[in-house]
């Protein structure tokens, strides 16, 4: 168990280093002088020098990833020209209010996903399954943008019932009940397309499962059919169902962009919107590459919940 | 092409979404024919007009534009960006795809690895990252979507390539001398192009999305040009105060993207031949029951199966897998049922306790009575009740038949806690004991292994284990030794005849082996196309078959020691059983068939217990 975490811990080396190579060269795609980019065409020549000496970019490119990297394992992701602030501090406030926000959604989404989708495959064709299939479909193809702002419209602005924006209540507030009341909407909005995906998922493998023999062994032993379905089948299909939580842990990780935007809830993602608006680059490097890094590390854990899940799957 | 078309239409959901998608495109392809405002002309007197106001069917946004033509503007921009996003993904995926699977090797694990890598950031994170180094804008927004969607249809492609590379045809144009790039654009893309064209269907809604969503996040198009995502970013300001501004647009990607998804899932059934034969439906937790005619009377057996008809609707064909069995066991009596794969015995064992699965099976006819009460159409609850508790099964194949993921000691446990309430530490002892019951060694620390970690015998021990459970009056047996080798057949016959005759349980042994039917069984029953053709005494009926289909499938039966003798297969294959012949089933593989043979239903006749269904048997009973 302990060698398992710690083999994969070892494998998701080489991953993270592929991550920064991909943001550097990503980064280097900057078309023309990225000092000029960055100060406009109206900089004066020893201002871009200065910059470009700043950003290290005098130096050739294979030093300036290595000069990158090694800051960025001490912690120095740089410095934000326009927030004038280190980019790890920026980082790390945003980040928590993003984790708040995808976290939610991500267990909203597990639960209801797969208890849609069990419900689902156990009333196949049924009057249950067609709604689900019919609100599935639905959730699936509407913008969670655009369902956000329907949702400020309806109980935030008609009914009053929840608070436009924000993640606290400017005055007052602070506690977590008015964390929670903020956090409702978008985290429902976020959920949707997620939950969506793993519904569908979680019917079709939990078809998939019903039809193999164990199940009919189970029924032959008199288990009682809530069991067989919540129990025996269920435990099989979680083996396909977990991969995808894994996928949509990083939908909803970096989804929350568009979300973080409608709402105004002051996550990672309008911190990179912002940064990419203001061709403040490092703040986009570094917060790529701390978002990715974050969601490696998750899918190990998600690897060692598979294994913990499936006795087969060799330590 | 036509038939995929009638079942993409036979989808009416699919055909809904390509109306729906064909008029969006027909429409905006005929822009310049329609009397439209110039999408761009602002008009600041006219901010804001509502939908249906005079000459602006759909109202004005914040700058007086007319929200029509722009709406139908912007939805050729989304449209064409979408569509050209998932055209670039798809061609530039599938070339890396293919040239990794067709090479293989290390090309190939090194082109996968980047794309594993590009596969473990979060996709719109890496789309951002790539509009950040290339500022924003439409095109570069484009690139981005289309870059992010790449590994998507690399990893696809390269599947199906890794597959089609080894084939013979392959192998046969490399040693025609045929380049590789030949090759590749003769024998492998015709093959990889339908799957190619899947992928699209299915990603270029999310395509359309996610180009959407740049543009309003203000990353995509620029003003004045507007796609949809950025009029919906730009009427968000005025949302509270206008609704309509935002509705339009946001309707209107709702719109495109749930009929192409509906489209896409359409076009994905259509092509999944499992969902044409409905063998993706989840069987019911108990047989469907639709009785036709008068149910059978009470008798005095202890399980009597009684004039029982199950069939298999499929589509709109019936097959008929029981058509009128009866069959009866007593306490301590074990009864053989023989026959070919598909002779129906093992639907008849599983029609018992309505195990047969449904859809597609449906039991139409006849009873199942344990000591006299009609378990057929039964409550759910008074046959789970029963289930394992009086009558329990013993099925095939254990490794497919035990649950994979749970120690076989929870999985007794739960057969025993499914009808009796006893503490943790008593199902254990009980688990243990049973595994000792069915000579398990070691039984202390096997119940803690899972399945996957015993032998097939071993497996098929614990089967039998949990079938004896809660101490059953009868036992089905459904082929229990045909998956395992000789000498461990033999120790479980021997186990099964011993827990018999200490515990007086019955025993309905269901097999193709007459070998084992000599061993076990008091009595035999023969079936032939669901129904049965022959019954008696064990002895009676290896000494004397009545029925020349007995009597060919004893002769099929090699014996040790016997000589080179030539073994007697019988000719020709059993018959389909949604049609079949009248009269005698085995009639045209039975070399003494008559005309009156096929003419007319034959009975069970004969002597109390030594019966045979045909016209001439093989000597009188």
């Amino acid at each position: 168990m302990g060698g398992y975490i710690l083999k994969r811990l070892i494998s998701a080396v080489p991953v993270l280093f592929g991550i920064t190579i991909i943001v550097f060269l990503i980064m280097s795609l900057i078309p023309g002088d990225p000092a000029t980019a960055i100060l406009g065409s109206y900089a004066t020549p020893e201002n871009v020098e200065k910059l470009n000496r700043d950003l290290g970019l005098d130096k050739p490119m294979v030093q300036r990833y290595f000069i990158w990297l090694g800051n960025m394992l001490t912690g120095d992701f740089g410095r934000s020209f326009s927030l004038n602030r280190p980019v790890i501090d920026e980082v790390l406030e945003r980040f928590n209010a993003t984790m708040i926000l995808s976290g939610t959604s991500f267990v909203l989404c597990s639960i209801f996903g797969i208890l849609a989708g069990v419900i689902s495959a156990a009333r196949q064709y049924g009057f249950a399954d067609k709604a689900i299939t019919f609100v599935v479909l639905i959730g699936i193809s509407v913008p969670s943008f655009f369902l956000g702002m329907m949702m400020i419209l309806l109980f935030a602005v008609h009914l009053r019932w929840l608070p436009v924006s924000g993640m606290y209540a400017i005055y007052g507030g602070g506690d977590l009940s008015d964390l929670i009341r903020h956090l409702i909407m978008p985290a429902l909005a976020l959920a949707a397309v997620a939950t969506g995906v793993v519904a569908r998922l979680s019917r079709s493998a939990m078809l998939e499962v019903l039809r193999q023999d164990f199940v009919r062994t189970a029924r032959a032993n008199g288990v009682p059919e809530r069991r067989v379905i919540m129990g025996h089948a269920l435990r099989v299909a979680m083996v396909s169902i977990l991969p995808v939580l894994g996928i949509q842990a990083g939908f909803v990780l970096s989804g929350a962009v568009y979300i973080e935007i409608v709402f105004q809830w002051p996550g990672v993602g309008r911190m990179l919107v912002d940064a990419i608006l203001a061709r403040d680059l490092l703040v986009v490097q570094g917060g790529v590459v701390f978002v990715a890094a974050c969601y490696v590390l998750f899918n190990i854990a998600v690897d060692v919940a598979q294994m913990l899940l499936d006795p087969r799957i060799k330590t | 092409m036509s038939a995929f078309l009638t079942l993409l239409f036979r989808n009416r959901l699919a055909a809904l979404g390509a109306v729906v998608i064909m008029a969006i495109l027909i429409l905006v392809l005929n822009i310049p024919l329609l009397p439209l405002h110039d999408p761009d002309v602002t008009a600041t007197a006219d901010r804001f007009m509502r939908p249906f106001a005079e000459g602006h069917l759909l109202g004005t946004d914040h700058l007086g534009r007319d929200l029509l033509s722009r709406l139908l503007h912007g939805t050729r921009l989304s449209l064409a960006v979408g569509i050209a996003a998932a055209l670039i993904a798809a061609a530039i995926g599938s070339a890396i795809g293919i040239f990794a699977g067709y090479f293989g090797g290390r090309t190939d694990n090194i082109v996968m690895r980047g794309v594993d890598m590009l596969m473990a950031f979060p996709y719109i994170l890496l789309a951002l990252a790539i509009v950040a180094a290339l500022g924003p804008g439409l095109m570069n927004a484009l690139i981005a979507v289309a870059a992010v969607n790449v590994p998507f249809f690399a990893r696809n492609i390269r599947g199906i390539t890794v597959g089609l590379a080894g084939r013979e045809f392959v192998d046969a144009a490399r040693l025609a001398g045929m380049g590789h790039t030949r090759i590749v654009l003769t024998e492998l893309l015709p093959n990889v192009l339908p799957v190619i064209v899947i992928a699209m269907s299915t990603t270029v809604g999310w395509m359309i999305l996610e180009t959407a969503g740049l543009s309003f996040l203000g990353l995509g198009s620029q003003p004045p040009q507007a796609d949809l995502g950025s009029m919906l970013g730009e009427a968000r300001s005025a949302m509270i105060s206008h609704p309509h501004t935002s509705i339009v647009p946001g309707l209107m990607i709702f719109l495109i993207v749930v009929s192409i998804n509906l489209l896409g899932d359409g076009v994905r059934d259509a092509l999944d031949p499992r969902l044409r034969s409905g063998a993706l439906s989840r069987p019911r937790a108990t047989t469907l029951v639709k009785r036709h005619g008068d149910v059978p009377p009470t008798t005095d057996d202890l399980l009597a199966i009684q004039d029982l008809h199950t069939e298999f609707h499929v589509g709109k064909r019936n097959l008929r897998a029981v058509d009128g069995v009866s069959l009866a066991v007593k306490p301590g009596e074990c009864l053989g049922v023989i026959g070919e794969s598909g002779s129906g015995k093992s639907v008849t064992a599983l029609s018992v306790m309505g195990l047969v699965a449904s859809p597609p099976g449906v039991i139409t006819g006849g009873a199942v009575r344990f000591q006299g009460e009609d378990l057929i159409g039964a409550p759910y609850e008074s046959l789970r009740q029963k289930r394992g508790d009086r009558v329990a099964y013993i099925f095939q194949d254990p490794l497919s038949t035990l649950h994979p993921l749970y120690r076989v000691g929870q999985q007794l446990a739960e057969a025993i806690r499914s009808h009796d309430s006893l503490s943790k530490a008593e199902t254990r002892a009980r688990a243990i004991e049973l595994l000792n019951d069915v000579r398990i060694p070691n039984a202390k620390s096997r119940v803690d292994d899972y399945p996957h970690e015993m032998s097939g015998g071993m497996r098929q021990r614990v089967g039998i284990a949990m079938a004896l459970a809660n101490e059953p009056d009868v036992i089905i047996a459904d082929e229990p030794t045909t998956a395992l080798d000789v000498t461990v057949q033999a120790q479980i016959l021997s186990l099964l005849d011993d827990l018999r005759r200490e515990r007086g349980l019955a025993i309905i042994f269901i097999t193709h082996d007459f070998g084992v039917v000599a061993q076990l069984c008091d009595r035999v029953a023969v079936m032939y196309a669901g129904r049965i053709v022959e019954e008696g005494p064990t002895q009676a009926v290896l000494d004397a078959p009545a029925h020349p289909y007995t009597k060919r499938l004893i002769a099929c039966v090699p014996e040790l020691g016997g000589g080179r003798r030539e073994l007697a297969a019988i000719p020709g294959l059993p018959p389909v059983l949604d049609d079949l012949p009248s009269g005698c089933a085995f009639a045209p593989r039975c070399n003494k068939a008559a005309k009156s043979c096929r003419q007319g239903e034959i009975p069970l006749q004969g002597p109390a217990l030594r019966t045979v269904r045909c016209l001439f048997p093989e000597r009188t009973l």
